[in-house]
């Protein structure tokens, strides 16, 4: 089975290991060590920790259509938004009367905009399973469409990453209307609880954080089932050379499609646990500057290799942490400064280092660490 | 074309309606069929009035200066670029002209183009498993499983184009001649009814040319092989029937010595050569 | 004080003042009459019947100062100085004591303590009645302007007191937009006032009209109970509503130009360095922001001169962005030749550095960039439809730098080898074209030109560090929908799409329209991917 190929080999096992046991030391130093002890992670921390994480899996999702697709797009943040919003959309009526207009049924904003009843869209939103269904379903659905849009007119290469990021661009202006329906400006926020469990417990908030990490876990072992199954290749091969793969009688733009929109959801996902944990969503998340942080993390971390993503994607969320704490006007400098030297410098990223120092340590002259040699294929 | 007019084209044949095996019928005459075909790029006459004929299982050989039109009428047969005027049947059945790329290469069309195009970071074996005839719609590339069937077919191949050392290494790495040698091993795992081979000894040295020969040689008969090339030599060697195109129509057909002791033909092309 | 020179009138008309006259100035040695002391009298002293006449003597004298008089009258600054009964105009009213003048020879008379002072007065009937009076004395002007001011401000507020002397002054030689506008303004009191003949004939006056007042007045006679009338109102509404039609249409067509201008200026220079020689400037709108920051600074060195700082800041901005654009390519993108998404991230933390460093350097806030005399204003066509001076610079310098453009690529040895270059690039070189310089000069030349955009624009939108921001997207828009590599694609793409924005923009808000725009043009690709204006053939293939 394509799913379960990538737990047979070597990387997936360490990578899911080094996750899972972080999860776990972070989860026991949360519970066991006393607050004010030095080794105590704190529920801020915790939930820091958690928002690397859909970030991550963010990283992950782009790295799927980049690394192995050669689709840089520009616009994964409109999917991870649309996740979030999907998200939001369910903790906003979870909130119930407990808002400062106190009614039942409609969110404050829209008390406060004079509306007298739900807009259509926002129907179902309240059942947690149908919120669910959202999360995958709104970025699959927008995926599908503009994908089949763009990739049936072979719409490649740099048009497809000035289009996407058109596209996040008008999602954000569209999502800051009040007219929409999604809060505007200010987004959707005040959340109280989550399928039952009060949001600002700090067991709810470890909960979310464990979440995230088999989320990540789970999303990782599907791309990665992608790319070593045959599809993976076909995908390689749309990337170097989409009109060859045409003519060996695939369809490049299905499989284009089919994975743009498996990213999508994924990204998808992942804003679906982001906006719970940072307790609020609102339109600054289409921002193209987002959406394009987000590839910087994926270059860095090294293209086309999964787990490179996830560690591009933590480091520079963790020094963007950092950085906006001691002196902030110097994190658009580093950022910008980080494009242009991983760009000019590094373009094989971290993972590249890496795995130059293995081949150096195992004189392996084969180049591609990423994809497994065949023969291996045959027994899964 | 909008999705409706698509499907309420009558002359589509959908995937789920074709019959299993070879669709394509040879029953009332040639496998290819091209009739008063004209291309122009920007006023320029690519193609102009073109018509040609290869038979089932024959072996064609194409020549003509630089600029007949030869890449473009390839490119015609194989979907990538749209005449202005004209039809293209393959066998009696398929009208090419409605079809595109993936289609018309599922349908047993296979092309190996001028400059060689191989997947380079893919491995050798690699790039033979996606040429292999398969089901090539997105659920079953996904669930594909390597069976040993498959894996000796391949190895078949590779034997035959000679790079079974290299089996497991990117193709990037290979020589010019040995990525010649990848795209026919990649055209022979599709198993087209009609090969298109576009310069197919530029690059190898003599042995290898020779081998080349006996390989497109050996397949006529069971599949049809069109062959453009500027070799002479390797022209001579395995040609039955040869083409002419200048400034893309048909300037002479018939056997190599026919078409070479051809006036018009001496003026226009060999005159140079020789 | 020189009260002897305080002549009294010979041709005193009431016998009131006459006599107080005569007490008052009874020392005084008549040399020669000022006419408007007795006018002024007259006025302080009238009972509230008698001010209407008092006014009208006024402004039947004819005298130039006038108007001077009735103004101070109406902003309550006409006082009497109750110990010397001369009539004062008050400069200053603040405190206890307060400034005076004489109104008759605008001598400063000096301070005087404000119990001094008896105000003429004056109620709001009277005030409203002043505004026309005042319009009617402006019409008398030899100034055209004044003149024309006046008509305009006669519009609506014609009333009993001054349609006799509009009567009177259209027997007269007036200019034709003076003439019209009065007619106007007789027709709509007549509409209101007049009898049905009268009112049939004011509607065919305001048959033409397209002023705003002019319409109302029509409505109201739509509504009103005079069928006739009334029915013929609605033709001339209809009529109206026609012309005012074919004005919007013609408004939106000039907003549209005027954005489809800022669009081609903005994405010319990205036509060079994307369309021509296939870089990805992410940076590109950051450019813009240079020029348009380099105008600020000018305008900083030259205060007081911003029509010559403008002017100075073409090259200047021509400059500083070329330099920036050139230093990019130095530095970031010559290492990146051949990876197009590579380019596109890099230029992007360029994009970011060049924001952050203006942030940091100038202010995070928008800077004011002020707009020379020349260029402000508007070129007034009717009443519905006036065309802002500074957009059509805007439009005109768009095309001038479009031209030049074109001149340099299709005439000059430099646009040769461009072309070239970009087609071949190792051919081009063993022909002895010095690819690399090549390279600095277009990538210069396409910079500068955003750099000319920033200028433009630093004249209808803020300067700040988020102009380059917002532009980026559209220019990219422009280029692709234009076809790449094609300038005549990028002019008739921008235009267009400028257009099409200020079409779409009046029925579904500016928001909306551009993301129809954005909609439509990701739909347009589908039908032609390589934009309006394809490279066909071979080349094209890649």
């Amino acid at each position: 089975m394509w799913l379960t190929r990538p737990l047979q080999e070597r990387s997936t096992q360490v990578f899911l290991g080094v996750l899972f046991a972080a999860v776990a030391l972070v989860t026991l130093l949360h519970l066991i060590m006393p607050e004010g002890h030095a080794l105590h992670v704190s529920a801020y921390t915790v939930t820091l920790l958690g928002k690397y994480l859909c970030y991550a899996l963010l990283a992950v999702a782009v790295d799927l259509v980049w690394g192995y697709l050669g689709i840089l797009s520009l616009g994964h943040g409109a999917f991870f938004a649309l996740g979030g919003y999907a998200m939001g959309m369910y903790l906003m009526r979870q909130i119930g009367d407990r808002g400062t207009y106190g009614d039942p049924v409609l969110p404050d904003f829209m008390v406060f905009l004079n509306w007298d009843s739900l807009p259509w869209y926002w129907q179902g939103f309240d059942m947690a399973w149908f919120a669910f269904i959202m999360v995958l379903l709104a970025p699959g659905l927008l995926a599908l469409v503009f994908g089949f849009l763009a990739f049936r007119s072979r719409v490649t290469g740099v048009y497809l990453s000035i289009i996407t990021q058109a596209l996040t661009f008008a999602l954000m202006l569209a999502f800051f209307r009040n007219e929409m329906g999604f809060g505007g400006n200010n987004g959707l926020t005040d959340f109280r609880d989550i399928v039952g469990f009060n949001l600002r417990t700090d067991a709810t908030r470890l909960g979310l954080f464990i979440a995230t990490g088999i989320a990540l876990a789970v999303g990782y072992v599907i791309c990665r089932g992608i790319v070593t199954s045959k599809l993976g290749r076909v995908s390689i091969a749309c990337r170097d050379a989409e009109a060859r793969t045409r003519f060996l009688g695939y369809r490049v733009e299905w499989v284009q499609l089919f994975v743009f929109v498996v990213s999508a959801m994924l990204a998808g996902v992942a804003g679906a646990l982001y906006v719970p944990q940072v307790g609020i969503i609102n339109p600054s998340e289409f921002s193209p500057l987002f959406s394009i942080e987000i590839v910087v993390w994926v270059a860095l971390g090294g293209r086309a290799t999964l787990y490179g993503a996830v560690i591009g994607a933590i480091l520079v969320n963790y020094a963007k942490t950092v950085f906006t704490g001691v002196m902030p006007d110097a994190w658009l400098f580093a950022l910008g400064g980080l494009f242009v030297l991983v760009t000019v410098f590094l373009p094989k990223g971290i993972a590249g280092l890496l795995q130059k120092r293995r081949k150096q340590e195992d004189d392996d002259p084969t180049e591609n660490g990423s994809y497994k040699p065949q023969s291996k294929e045959a027994s899964a | 074309m909008s999705v409706f007019e698509q499907l309420s084209n009558r002359d589509r044949v959908f995937e789920f309606l074709a019959p299993e095996a070879s669709p394509v019928d040879v029953r009332h005459g040639p496998i290819l069929y091209l009739e008063d075909v004209n291309v122009s790029f920007d006023g320029f006459r690519a193609i102009n009035n073109l018509n040609l004929t290869i038979d089932d299982g024959e072996l064609r050989c194409i020549i003509g200066p630089n600029g007949a039109g030869k890449t473009t009428m390839m490119d015609i047969i194989t979907g990538k670029t749209r005449p202005d005027t004209g039809s293209v049947w393959f066998g009696s059945r398929h009208n090419l002209l409605t079809m595109n790329e993936p289609d018309i290469a599922s349908l047993g069309i296979g092309r190996k183009f001028q400059k060689p195009t191989v997947f380079e970071a893919l491995t050798v074996f690699e790039n033979l498993e996606l040429a292999m005839a398969a089901d090539k719609r997105i659920w079953p590339t996904l669930t594909a499983i390597m069976k040993a069937e498959y894996r000796d077919r391949i190895d078949e191949v590779l034997e035959m184009i000679g790079l079974k050392q290299l089996r497991d290494k990117p193709a990037g790495i290979l020589s010019h001649g040995q990525k010649q040698w990848l795209e026919i091993g990649m055209l022979l795992m599709q198993k087209p009814r009609l090969l298109l081979v576009d310069e197919p000894v530029a690059g190898m040295t003599e042995q290898e040319m020779e081998r080349t020969a006996e390989l497109l040689t050996s397949l006529a008969g069971k599949q049809s092989v069109v062959v453009v090339e500027h070799d002479m030599g390797f022209v001579r060697s395995i040609a039955r029937q040869v083409t002419v195109l200048h400034q893309g129509s048909v300037l002479a057909e018939g056997t190599m010595d026919q078409v070479s002791n051809d006036p018009e033909v001496i003026k226009v092309y060999l005159g140079e050569e020789a | 004080m020189g009260i002897s020179r305080w002549l009294a009138s010979p041709c005193l008309k009431r016998l009131g003042l006459t006599v107080l006259l005569a007490l008052a100035f009874i020392v005084a040695s008549p040399v020669k009459a000022d006419p408007g002391q007795a006018l002024l009298a007259d006025l302080a002293d009238a009972s509230p019947r008698q001010i209407d006449a008092a006014i009208e003597a006024i402004v039947d004298s004819g005298d130039p100062r006038a108007r001077d008089w009735l103004d101070a009258y109406g902003n309550n600054r006409l006082s009497r100085n109750k110990n010397t009964g001369q009539v004062v105009e008050v400069l200053r009213n603040v405190g206890r004591n307060w400034t005076i003048a004489d109104p008759l020879t605008g001598d400063n008379l000096g301070e005087i303590s404000r119990r001094e002072l008896d105000r003429v007065n004056i109620n709001n009937a009277i005030r409203g009645k002043l505004e026309g009076v005042l319009a009617m004395l402006d019409l008398y002007s030899d100034d055209p302007e004044v003149q024309e001011n006046a008509a305009e401000a006669m519009m609506g507020k014609v009333n009993n007191s001054v349609v006799n002397p509009l009567n009177k002054l259209l027997e007269r030689d007036l200019p034709g937009p003076v003439r019209n506008r009065i007619e106007e303004s007789v027709a709509i009191y007549q509409l209101e006032q007049g009898d049905s003949q009268a009112r049939v004939e004011a509607i065919d006056v305001l048959t033409g009209s397209l002023h705003s007042n002019a319409r109302a007045a029509l409505n109201n006679a739509v509504a009103g109970d005079d069928p006739a009338a009334a029915a013929r109102a609605k033709q001339a509404l209809v009529s109206i509503e026609q012309k005012l039609q074919m004005n919007r249409v013609a408004e939106t067509l000039y907003f549209g130009l005027s954005l489809g201008s800022v669009l081609v200026l903005a994405a010319i220079g990205l036509a060079i360095t994307f369309g021509v020689m296939g870089v990805i400037n992410m940076a590109h709108g950051e450019l813009i922001m240079l020029g348009a920051y380099t105008t600020w600074g000018m305008q900083q060195l030259l205060p007081g001169q911003p029509g010559l700082a403008l002017i100075l800041s073409i090259p200047a901005g021509f400059l500083v962005a070329a330099l920036a654009g050139i230093a990019i390519e130095r530095s970031v993108i010559q290492h990146l030749k051949g990876r197009p998404l590579e380019t596109l991230l890099a230029t992007f933390g360029v994009s970011l550095i060049l924001q952050q460093l203006v942030r940091t350097v100038i202010s995070p806030l928008n800077r004011s960039v002020t707009t020379p005399e020349w260029m402000s204003g508007s070129l007034v066509i009717n009443d519905a439809l006036s065309l802002t001076l500074n957009r059509m610079y805007v439009i005109g310098f768009a095309l001038v730098v479009f031209a030049g453009l074109m001149l340099i690529m299709r005439k000059t040895r430099l646009g040769l080898e461009v072309r070239a270059v970009t087609q071949n690039r190792a051919m081009a070189r063993s022909m002895g074209i010095r690819a690399t310089r090549v390279d600095i000069l277009t990538f210069g030349l396409g910079s500068g030109v955003a750099g000319l955009a920033g200028v433009a624009l630093s004249q209808i939108t803020n300067v700040g560090p988020n102009l380059g921001q917002n532009y980026i997207i559209d220019s990219f828009m422009v280029v692709v929908f234009g076809g790449v590599g094609n300038l005549w694609g990028t002019l008739l793409a921008g235009l267009s799409l400028g257009t099409i924005n200020q079409i779409l923009e009046p029925w579904a808000g500016s928001v909306l329209a551009k993301i129809m725009v954005l909609v439509l043009i990701i739909l347009f690709i589908q039908k032609r991917p390589k934009g309006l204006f394809p490279q066909k053939g071979r080349a094209a293939e890649g």
